[in-house]
């Protein structure tokens, strides 16, 4: 590893102790990635606020001790509390403290309080080929593929490491040959009609990942389809299924304007037909429940949009959940709320909403054992997991009406 | 019969091997109060990393589960050794950490995924050095 004047500096700790260590967990990780050289970030998206055990408020303890600053702007992925309705989380006394402490050091840093994992919706936009050092999967995935940005998958504490010191190792997904696509993934047998289905893309989303792992791969035949949304809701199907980090949906990302231009010039090295038999498997794997009962129904993750919002009001036609019904959003989504009245409505319709958080990061729905109804791919991953739910995948549609009668209804239909 | 590999985070330990049969996310696949994986789509769901030489063909899914090595670090149910079938930079980013902090971290090899899946059942030691380590069964799993 070549290091800069610059960087010797961080090493030799004349920035602190903190940026000493900030420097050397960059420098050593990239030597295992086979850098040579560590190149600037501008900016950076931050993973490292959730309470996973006193560790990890023991690390960001240490920096803000250490003396260690962002050198970048950075914004923050989700906390373990909701700082806006703390009532909202179940957790008790000495993890609930640690939580605390843990986001208010990431704050100490100099990191901006946005506690959401959509900071491409909160403001948060590198340009196409901005080098950058982004953490959580899904908004890595984002931050490739959807901006063009250019990020490896920073997990927690490599992220504020190279917030601090302003620099990643150049490997990876910082190196535009890396990012063409090898996989080609077809859709010539999926109807026009599915393709224009939001439910469509967190289930051809989990397809994807799992059929690609961390390769770069390409999809033809959505560009006509492919808005922010179902973007957003692709790639973190496909960062939870498998190891995303990029993928191009050809005639709408920005690296992918043709398909040639998605695998720079290059051949597929494989291609992989997805038609409705595919498309089924990967719904079985969405759900864990046969559908007998839901007990709650859990929307937003990532974060829901204004749009999204939107959409669900749309759904509930002024009707009112008899199911726990949690939505979950960031707070730049909750003051749009606020301002547009629509916060009213959705209390009204007896939805909560969650924000700064989710619900599968902490405790928030109070029985451990129930059926949790959702419309995003990664609450099915991981809520068996974490919160110890049986999932039921469902269209928006499907969890509204299910919310709505107080049991499951389905529109098998969707999927013909 | 010993084993080369390369060095991702180096030590010396021993324990059981654990080999395991699915890709796994730490995060979300293991708790990090218990050691044990908990990913209900896992085959070997219900079984204690801690303490274990655990081989991992391959890694899925969050990038938080460098918090889920470090609390299983400094809970003291870490496995006692990895062994990756790929650099997994998230999963030793938590080893980095926990060295900052003054912890004792578990060594960690890559070896081709294919002669992970060749390890028979048993007791291993690795000792990651500069560079190299060597993985070597030295007894039966009781």
């Amino acid at each position: 590893m070549r290091l800069t004047d610059d960087q010797r500096a961080f090493a030799e700790g004349r920035h602190g102790e903190a940026a000493a260590a900030a420097l050397r967990i960059v420098a050593d990780t990239g030597a295992l990635l086979g850098a040579e050289r560590l190149i600037p970030v501008s900016s950076a998206h931050i993973d490292g606020c959730l309470y996973h055990g006193d560790s990890g408020t023991e690390f960001a303890e240490f920096l803000y001790r250490g003396g260690g600053r962002v050198r970048v702007p950075a914004t923050l992925n989700v906390g373990s509390l909701d700082l806006l309705r703390p009532e909202t989380v179940l957790l008790d006394g000495h993890r609930r403290q640690m939580a605390l402490r843990l986001m208010r050091a990431y704050v100490a840093l100099g990191c901006r309080a946005t506690w959401t994992c959509s900071p491409y919706q909160a403001g948060h936009r590198p340009g196409a080929g901005e080098q950058v050092a982004w953490g959580e999967s899904n908004a890595v995935a984002f931050c490739n593929s959807v901006l063009g940005a250019r990020t490896n998958r920073y997990g927690d504490f490599l992220d504020i490491a190279c917030t601090i010191t302003g620099y990643a190792p150049e490997y990876g997904l910082h190196v535009k040959a890396n990012r063409a696509a090898k996989v080609l993934f077809t859709t010539d047998a999926v109807s026009d009609r599915l393709k224009g289905e939001d439910a469509f893309w967190p289930v051809i989303g989990a397809l994807f990942g799992r059929r690609v792992g961390d390769a770069v791969g390409a999809v033809d035949g959505l560009g006509g389809f492919a808005g922010e949304d179902r973007m957003k809701a692709f790639g973190a199907a496909a960062a939870s299924f498998g190891s995303v980090a990029l993928f191009h949906i050809i005639g709408a990302t920005p690296e992918a304007p043709t398909r040639d231009a998605a695998f720079q010039g290059a051949a597929p090295e494989e291609i992989v037909a997805i038609g409705p038999a595919e498309l089924r498997q990967a719904l079985d794997w969405l759900s864990t429940s046969a559908g007998g009962a839901v007990t709650a129904i859990g929307i937003g993750s990532p974060h829901l949009s204004l749009a999204e919002f939107e959409n669900l009001l749309a759904e509930l036609r002024g009707r009112t959940a008899r199911l726990p019904f949690y939505a979950n959003t960031g707070r730049h989504v909750v003051q749009r709320l606020d301002e547009l009245g629509y916060r009213q409505q959705l209390d009204a319709a007896g939805v909560t909403i969650v924000a700064d958080t989710c619900i599968v990061t902490t405790p928030i729905i109070a029985d451990g054992h129930g059926v949790l109804m959702t419309n995003s791919a990664k609450f099915a991953h991981y809520a068996p997991g974490n919160i110890g739910h049986e999932v039921l995948y469902g269209s928006l549609s499907d969890c509204v009406e299910t919310a709505v009668a107080g049991r499951v209804v389905r529109d098998p239909a969707l999927w013909r | 019969m010993a084993l080369s590999g390369r060095t991702l985070f180096p030590g010396r330990a021993e324990g059981v091997l654990l080999k395991l049969g699915a890709p796994l996310s730490f995060w979300g696949g293991v708790d990090p109060d218990s050691g044990r994986i908990v990913d209900g789509r896992h085959p070997q769901r219900g079984a204690a990393i801690g303490g274990t030489v655990l081989a991992v063909p391959r890694t899925v899914g969050s990038s938080s589960s460098s918090a889920v090595m470090l609390e299983l670090i400094r809970a003291g149910h870490a496995p006692a050794a990895l062994v990756l079938g790929q650099v997994d930079a998230i999963l030793i980013v938590g080893c980095l950490a926990g060295r900052e902090l003054g912890y004792a971290c578990p060594p960690v090899l890559e070896m081709a995924a294919d002669r992970i899946a060749g390890l028979a059942t048993g007791r291993y030691r690795v000792a990651a050095g500069n560079g190299d380590g060597v993985l070597e069964k030295i007894g039966p799993s009781g």
